[in-house]
């Protein structure tokens, strides 16, 4: 069921000399499950705590979801991989999980330096102007003071929000959420990152934006970087990533050359 | 791997140690301690502009701006004045109005650090998911924007105790290094608190009372010699190490020339004041080291 990609024969092909791949993310059969809170339900009511706490019965309102069963690839050095699948197939625990900020419960991800996760609800602070999330941000991601006066204009200039007037003065809230998705994206693709896993960031900017930001990606890509993408829109999928990955209810349905899996893909989707 | 005549040296490595052999590593593993305050000192920059951030932001809504970190402990003060001053007249303690004025400001000091600690991490769960910095920064920086505030409050102290004819002395210098110690303990309880309300919510209601009792254990509103008149020999003992006492005795030595203090041997009350710095600051930030992985998850 799992079409392993043989990348090594691929690159052997289409590249004049033989480079060595450097594998940046190990993934290895790991499994994710983490515990979601039902909130307030029936069972909830202080009479039904009490007899919980008396017949000493596990809380109802707790729920295990096994989301990510057993996942194996590795992804190497200047790859962008993107990740498809329908919603709720795990594509954004996985990443989470790559990034380190979920558990893996069995199994284990090792990864070349610190990933990081550029997801669309990375907020930063609503009240501050543009230009002073946009210092924030670079000085979260380890800049120095210098580096960040330098980075400021080109990643205001990047994100483009000054286009209709001078918005980098005006504070965060006053943004549509296209622009402050754009300007979290520019900040992130700011800095050169060993590994950067991007959630569906590219799908909120228009077209202009789209256009940069997947030239951004490649740009990411080539600086040595790993670049993962979940989205479900398949064709900037289509136009950043050569390799994909398709998930299916947590297990890993396939793993090849894009056009292969979004083919496969698609067949899937239109014959549910 | 088919193609044998471009063998790759990695085919037939489990993942393992194909991790391994490229130095790669498991990307939740905990820092060492020597590692986390390295890149805690690294980030300095980053406290420090999130502090300040915050601080802008906490009065960008209202029209008075940064004037309401002034008028804040003026009205504060003024509402205890009337209760405690005039309704309930106090006679023991000459100069009232700066003893009240005095334990008010330093004990909103670490009130309002504690009481932010609390959401330190809870209420940046954005930020904490997306980058990985030391989490550390997010208590640390709470802890700065409440000393940039005390700043201000402790210039409209100043201006009360003067007004109130208290003399200018070379005791009000006592009041830097009581300020200093007073700041290393709240890093050290805002670390502490942020860690326990990351991990249960409902430590944000608990706060306000832990905090109100806390106040009035601390002889902030009526004389400390009170404590000594109406508790048993051994409770009133206790609470001359009360860590907020202490820092408030500080102040009142420093500032006031004859405020009734509970502790009456001041090399006491330094070593009491340090001690409380050193266990709060080192041990909080153990305490908060200790749980960096499990902030921002579940």
């Amino acid at each position: 069921m799992v079409d392993q990609y043989e990348t090594s024969n691929d690159a052997t092909l289409t590249l004049p000399r033989v480079q060595e791949r450097i594998p940046t993310v190990v993934v290895d059969d790991a499994h994710v499950i983490y515990r979601v809170h039902k909130g307030a339900t029936g069972g909830s009511s202080p009479v039904a705590a009490l007899r919980r706490i008396v017949t000493r019965t596990s809380e109802p309102n707790i729920r295990e979801v096994h989301a990510v069963k057993g996942v194996t690839f590795t992804a190497y050095r200047g790859e962008a991989i993107g990740l498809i699948g329908s919603n709720g197939s795990g594509k954004s625990t996985l990443l989470r999980a790559i990034a380190g900020l979920l558990p893996v419960n069995r199994g284990a991800v090792y990864t070349q330096g610190q990933p990081s996760l550029l997801g669309v609800n990375a907020a930063l602070l609503n009240d501050l102007s543009g230009e002073r999330n946009v210092t924030l941000g670079c000085l979260a991601m380890g800049m120095t003071p210098a580096e960040v006066q330098r980075q400021t204009p080109e990643i205001i200039e990047f994100s483009g929000i000054n286009e209709r007037g001078d918005f980098a003065s005006l504070p965060m809230r006053t943004y549509s959420s296209g622009m402050a998705a754009r300007l979290r994206f520019s900040i992130a693709a700011a800095k050169k990152h060993d590994v950067l896993l991007i959630d569906e960031a590219l799908a909120t900017g228009d077209k202009g934006f789209r256009k940069r930001s997947e030239q951004r990606v490649r740009e990411l890509r080539e600086s040595a970087g790993t670049v993962f993408l979940v989205s479900h829109q398949l064709s900037s999928i289509r136009d950043t990533c050569e390799r994909t990955i398709w998930l299916e209810s947590g297990v890993l349905r396939m793993d090849g050359a894009t056009d292969e899996v979004i083919r496969a893909y698609e067949a899937f989707a239109n014959g549910k | 791997m088919a193609n044998t005549a471009l063998a790759d040296p990695d085919s037939g490595l489990t993942q393992a140690q194909l991790a391994a052999r490229y130095g790669l590593r498991v990307a939740d593993r905990p820092p060492t301690l020597a590692e986390y305050s390295r890149r805690l000192w690294h980030y300095r920059h980053f406290i420090a502009t999130y502090a300040n951030a915050k601080l802008v932001a906490s009065f960008s809504n209202a029209r008075l701006g940064q004037l309401w970190q002034v008028l804040t402990p003026l009205t504060n003060a003024a509402v205890y004045y009337l209760i405690f001053g005039l309704v309930l007249e106090q006679r023991s303690i000459p100069n009232f109005i700066a003893y009240l004025c005095t334990g008010l400001f330093i004990f909103n000091f670490t009130q309002t650090a504690a009481q932010n600690g609390t959401t330190a991490i809870s209420g940046n769960l954005g930020l904490i998911r997306a980058l990985h910095f030391p989490r550390a920064c997010l208590p640390l920086a709470v802890t700065v924007t409440q000393f940039q505030q005390l700043l201000g409050s402790l210039v409209v102290l100043l201006a009360i105790v003067l007004v109130t004819g208290e003399p200018i002395t070379f005791a009000w210098l006592i009041l830097v290094p009581a300020v200093l110690l007073q700041t290393v303990f709240n890093a050290g309880l805002t670390m502490v608190v942020a860690r326990m309300g990351a991990k249960v919510s409902d430590l944000r209601q608990v706060m306000p009372f832990v905090m109100r009792a806390w106040m009035y254990g601390s002889g902030v509103l009526y004389s400390v010699v009170l404590f000594e008149d109406n508790l048993p020999a051994w409770a009133s003992r206790l609470v001359e190490f009360n860590p907020m006492l202490v820092y408030i005795e500080l102040a009142r030595v420093a500032l006031l020339e004859d405020a009734p203090v509970l502790n009456s041997s001041l090399p006491q009350l330094w070593l009491v004041a340090l001690g409380w710095a050193i266990v709060m600051g080192v041990g909080g930030y153990l305490y908060f080291w200790r749980g960096e992985q499990e902030y921002g998850r579940g």
